[in-house]
């Protein structure tokens, strides 16, 4: 039934990496959460929890060859364009975006799913698309409109973050396939048009307010500037070697906004120092790198394209987390991978890793 | 033209790819590491400055909460500063010495402090410990003149609530105080912290989300002696939703002028529409004195009142309808064809059933009684004699399309539902089965069968309006601190009862007799220009016999009960009165729902009739000539259960 030498090729680089932050993320929530009062259990404990979760969930992705992901993927790519356009005209409504959808035992969060959900969709498209020399402007136009149409509507929700990631996770994936250089300039010249017109009708305000205070932080100290102030006082302050566990003065005395969700990272800069940051960022890069070396590894081009799809996922979430909390990005809410508090991250995380621990497992096979 | 082709596994792999995509992840990686640099160690010294070097604390400033007005605008509660005292914990070396200081400048009670430091401590690090609230202008500055030696004191102001008409409405409105240790452990209250005020009954509490606004802060950047130095970061509170509800003061305050000094409760509706016009529960409290610290005789005193001033009757009291029950069990007849019109029973003052004797309240008997006369009369015999044929549970069915043994879902804490009782609930409440001599009692609304006064004047209500049962409703519209209108409440259908509207005008003409009629047991309920139709109740609370109620205790006494509306034509309101323990429906309870109505009808009318009708308008009816019948269902069997 299980073939032998999936088990003797279970990836323990990808577990372990994956694991070791997870941990540190852990440790991090305890931190930036002991200057909470709280109900229930600690969010530490709950992020153990979800982290379990996780990796049954892991366990129970990689025992399914992935090549059957394959006929499920546009299926899948209906199903959450129909939930979208359900989250749109029956959905939740919290903190003034709606993006949840009630189905009476839980709620999910169908912009989440989208994300597994391009990743899959791309990587069957290409997979049955094979072009010589690069994909050209009129190639990518059928591509564009399968991520167009879940991107419009997240971005509708509004959750601007998400529709940001879905589309940069996308063209991570063309882009590895393969484009012309007249397609890149072609894409410059269609999109600065575009984020102008999306500046001008899409963005709520308080979206192009995050824009503009991180252009000047100065602009607003109240509003979301504030954000951007504290969490650079925070990671600045931590120094070479950080002010030592549970002993930020920024975290413990709650300056720092959603700091164990999307501001994670300064809690732990300003308690970690440099050197703690240099260490999982070095973390973060090695599994990235690991994603990728999966890819390089697999033999075939499906696994190639997923890989590289679930990689350009936790990368991009990486980066635009860390580059909004130290100061390079708006401030757009988006977590840092198994790092920040909260479960749907942690299990749309955890699914990408099940997939990349699929292919790695099953390199040898063809 | 999309060219669908399969892949050529080897020259179709693009891994060789994944190269400059390394390099490119590399490159980014390089940049924020880059960025943390700079920021953690070239400019470490200015950003440690800026967390360390500085004292930065947060000063919460609590927002105003939203008003509450009545129909017509009336602020009925606003809000006055009110200012406490806290300690900042990590700026004060010597608690004790501090807490003497304080205690000795101020004239505040040592232990008090002493425990309120204890209690609140360590909930939420470096947040102010409220130490004493509600102080006045003096004691605020005392600590202004002595800032030096109080270093970590702080003065905080709090809006607390004004109440512009005292204790009118104090159950409807509730009361706030201060967040209690368990609310603060409830998932609801997280971002609340000691010392803030919330809602804790009534309206108040009810829709706390909305009044409480959102709490503002500023960001102080202080000397080592607590000195502001400079307001780093000030994010204004946010003034909380005013509530614009569907009472109207005016009619509240007769209302509570003639409920006068007797326990019970009078809730008067909108039947077009649900609104509730006044809500009255006596005896009432001063919902001013829970905002500080209430005085332990006042606190003991509401406690032990055996008339229950904390109680919410109109919502919480259940009591059985008695007689006014009847209109139901009338209704009931008519749809099941049991009964018409004209049908009679013969009423010579006892109905004997089995071993069951049971009795009416007119011991002569009223003779041959038909449906009018019945409710008219109040007749005991001829419901007995309906409800036998009837059978509880078809009886039952009629009740739950009323809404009646369920809550209204009025959205006021502590609303009951009642009880109408059926076999199956009895076999499954005793274990024992429905016997044949425990529907009479029900029939005439008593044995098993409460209700609220709330469910009262909505039964009254719904027969007026001949079958739509509205949800009752106190919130007219959410409005924000500049006058807004956020939201408008709109009325709610619960139901409908979907009798005939031949029968519901039936038991109307028979209302309508109760009051006007000669020989009618409500005639105490007239209203000169207005025609009122209702029925009278008076519910036993315990069986006794005729004989010993005289020297009956206060809380053995019936209760007295009025439920009705007006006008009789076209009806546009429902009131219902219960008094408890206050005797005879047609004696106690009419006359006070017949002032109501007065006073509803007189301000209906044009304001240049009379400057202040109010004033001058509600006397009291004058009640001589008025033949009170008590209609008890004197009921002597021993199935009779007592409440």
């Amino acid at each position: 039934m299980i073939d032998r030498r999936l088990v003797t090729n279970f990836d323990w680089t990808l577990l372990g990496l994956v694991v070791a932050i997870c941990l540190l993320g852990i440790l991090n929530i305890y931190s930036a959460s002991a200057a909470y009062k709280m109900v229930g259990a600690p969010y530490y404990i709950k992020q153990l929890n979800w982290m379990a979760v996780g990796l049954i969930i892991t366990l129970v992705i990689c025992s399914v060859d992935y090549h059957l992901l394959e006929d499920f993927a546009y299926w899948f790519y209906g199903i959450l364009i129909c939930l979208l356009l359900a989250v749109l005209l029956v959905g939740k409504t919290s903190l003034g975006a709606t993006r949840w959808l009630d189905l009476g035992l839980f709620t999910i969060q169908p912009s989440e799913l989208l994300k597994i959900g391009i990743i899959l969709t791309f990587a069957r498209f290409f997979n049955n698309y094979h072009v010589v020399g690069g994909l050209t402007i009129k190639d990518m136009l059928y591509p564009l409109a399968l991520l167009g149409v879940p991107a419009l509507l997240i971005m509708k929700q509004p959750d601007l973050g998400t529709a940001i990631l879905v589309i940069l996770i996308a063209l991570s994936m063309a882009l590895f396939v393969g484009l012309r250089w007249t397609t890149m300039v072609g894409f410059v010249l269609v999109t600065l048009p575009m984020v102008w017109l999306g500046w001008t009708f899409f963005l709520r305000t308080y979206q192009k307010n995050r824009v503009l205070d991180f252009l000047n932080p100065e602009r607003s100290r109240l509003g979301s500037g504030y954000h951007i102030i504290q969490s650079k006082i925070a990671v600045g302050s931590g120094g070479l070697w950080g002010k030592g566990y549970v002993k930020g003065t920024q975290a413990q005395l709650r300056f720092l906004p959603e700091q164990h969700t999307d501001f994670a990272f300064s809690v732990y800069a300003e308690e970690w120092g440099f050197i703690g940051t240099l260490l999982l960022l070095v973390l973060y890069l090695c599994l990235i790198m690991w994603g990728l070396t999966i890819a390089r590894r697999c033999n075939d081009r499906l696994g190639a394209l997923l890989a590289v799809g679930v990689t350009a996922m936790l990368f991009w979430h990486t980066v635009i987390n860390i580059g909004m909390v130290i100061g390079l990005f708006p401030v757009v809410g988006v977590p840092l991978p198994f790092f920040s508090y909260g479960g749907t991250s942690m299990i749309t995380s955890m699914v990408g890793v099940g997939i990349l621990q699929n292919i790695s497992m099953r390199r040898f096979m063809f | 033209m999309i060219k669908q082709q399969r892949y050529v596994r080897e020259t179709a792999h693009p891994k060789r790819r994944t190269i400059p995509l390394a390099f490119g992840v590399t490159i980014i990686f390089c940049l924020l590491i880059l960025r943390l640099w700079y920021l953690q160690i070239l400019y470490v010294d200015e950003y440690r400055a800026l967390s360390e070097n500085n004292r930065l604390r947060f000063l919460p400033v609590a927002a105003s909460r939203g008003a509450l007005m009545d129909r017509n605008g009336t602020v009925i509660v606003r809000n006055r500063p009110s200012f406490s005292l806290a300690l900042i914990p990590q700026e004060i070396t010597d608690v004790e010495a501090m807490l003497d200081r304080l205690a000795s400048l101020l004239g505040l009670d040592r232990a008090e402090l002493e425990e309120r430091w204890q209690k609140t401590r360590g909930r939420a690090r470096y947040y102010p410990v409220v130490v004493a609230t509600n102080i006045t202008r003096d004691q605020v500055e005392i600590v202004e003149e002595n800032r030096l030696r109080l270093a970590g004191v702080e003065i905080s102001m709090k809006p607390v609530r004004e109440y512009n008409f005292k204790q009118s409405a104090a159950h409807l409105l509730g009361y706030i105080g201060e967040v209690s240790e368990k609310e603060l452990d409830s998932e609801a209250y997280l971002d609340y912290n000691p010392g803030d005020y919330v809602g804790k009954n009534g309206i108040e509490k009810a829709w706390e989300a909305e009044l409480h606004g959102e709490d503002g802060g500023r960001q102080l950047e202080v000397d080592s002696r607590g000195r502001v130095l400079r307001v780093l970061n000030e994010s204004q509170p946010t003034v909380g939703n005013s509530l614009v509800l569907t009472i109207d003061q005016r009619l509240q305050q007769a209302a509570e002028r003639a409920f006068g000094s007797h326990a019970g409760a009078a809730v008067v509706m909108d039947v077009t529409n649900g609104e509730i016009l006044a809500f009255v529960s006596s005896p009432t409290f001063d919902p001013a004195l829970f905002a500080g610290k209430i005085p332990t005789d006042i606190w003991e005193k509401y406690l032990n009142d055996k008339r229950h001033p904390l109680q919410n009757k109109a919502l919480s009291g259940q009591y059985p309808p008695g007689s006014t029950f009847k209109m139901i069990t009338a209704l009931a007849g008519l749809e099941a064809g049991v009964i018409n019109e004209s049908t009679t029973v013969h009423c010579d003052g006892t109905y004997e059933m089995g071993s069951g004797k049971f009795r009416c309240w007119s011991r002569a008997g009223h003779g041959s009684v038909n449906l009018r006369r019945s409710l008219k009369e109040s007749c005991d015999v001829y419901y007995y004699h309906l409800g036998e044929r009837l059978g509880i549970d078809r009886l039952a069915a009629m009740c739950r399309r009323f809404g009646l043994g369920e809550t209204m879902g009025i959205g006021l804490p502590g609303e009951k539902k009642g009880l109408i009782p059926t076999t199956e609930w009895k076999l499954k409440r005793f274990g024992r089965r429905w016997v044949p001599g425990d529907t009479p009692p029900a029939a005439i609304g008593q044995g098993y069968v409460l209700m609220t006064p709330i469910q009262m004047v909505s039964m009254v209500a719904t027969i007026a309006n001949e079958g739509t049962v509205f949800r009752p409703r106190l919130v007219k519209q959410l409005v924000d601190a500049d006058g807004k209108v956020l939201k408008e409440f709109v009325p709610e259908i619960l139901g409908r009862v979907g009798a005939s509207v031949a029968n519901f005008k039936k038991v109307k003409q028979g209302l309508y007799a109760v009051v006007n009629d000669a020989g009618g047991t409500g005639a105490a309920a007239r209203v000169s220009d207005l025609k009122v139709a209702g029925k009278t109740g008076t519910s036993q609370v315990v069986k006794l016999r005729e004989d010993r109620k005289r020297r009956m205790a206060y809380e053995y006494q019936d209760h007295a009960l009025f439920t009705a509306f007006a006008p009789y034509d076209k009806p546009e309101v429902a009131v219902a009165v219960v008094v408890e323990h206050g005797g005879g429906g047609g004696a106690v309870a009419a006359p006070i729902a017949g002032q109501i109505l007065r006073a509803w009808s007189d301000l209906k009318k044009p304001p240049q009739r009379s400057a202040s009708p109010l004033e001058e308008e509600i006397d009291i009816q004058p009640q001589s000539g008025i033949a009170s019948p008590v209609d008890a269902g004197a009921v002597s069997t021993e199935k009779e259960p007592s409440e």
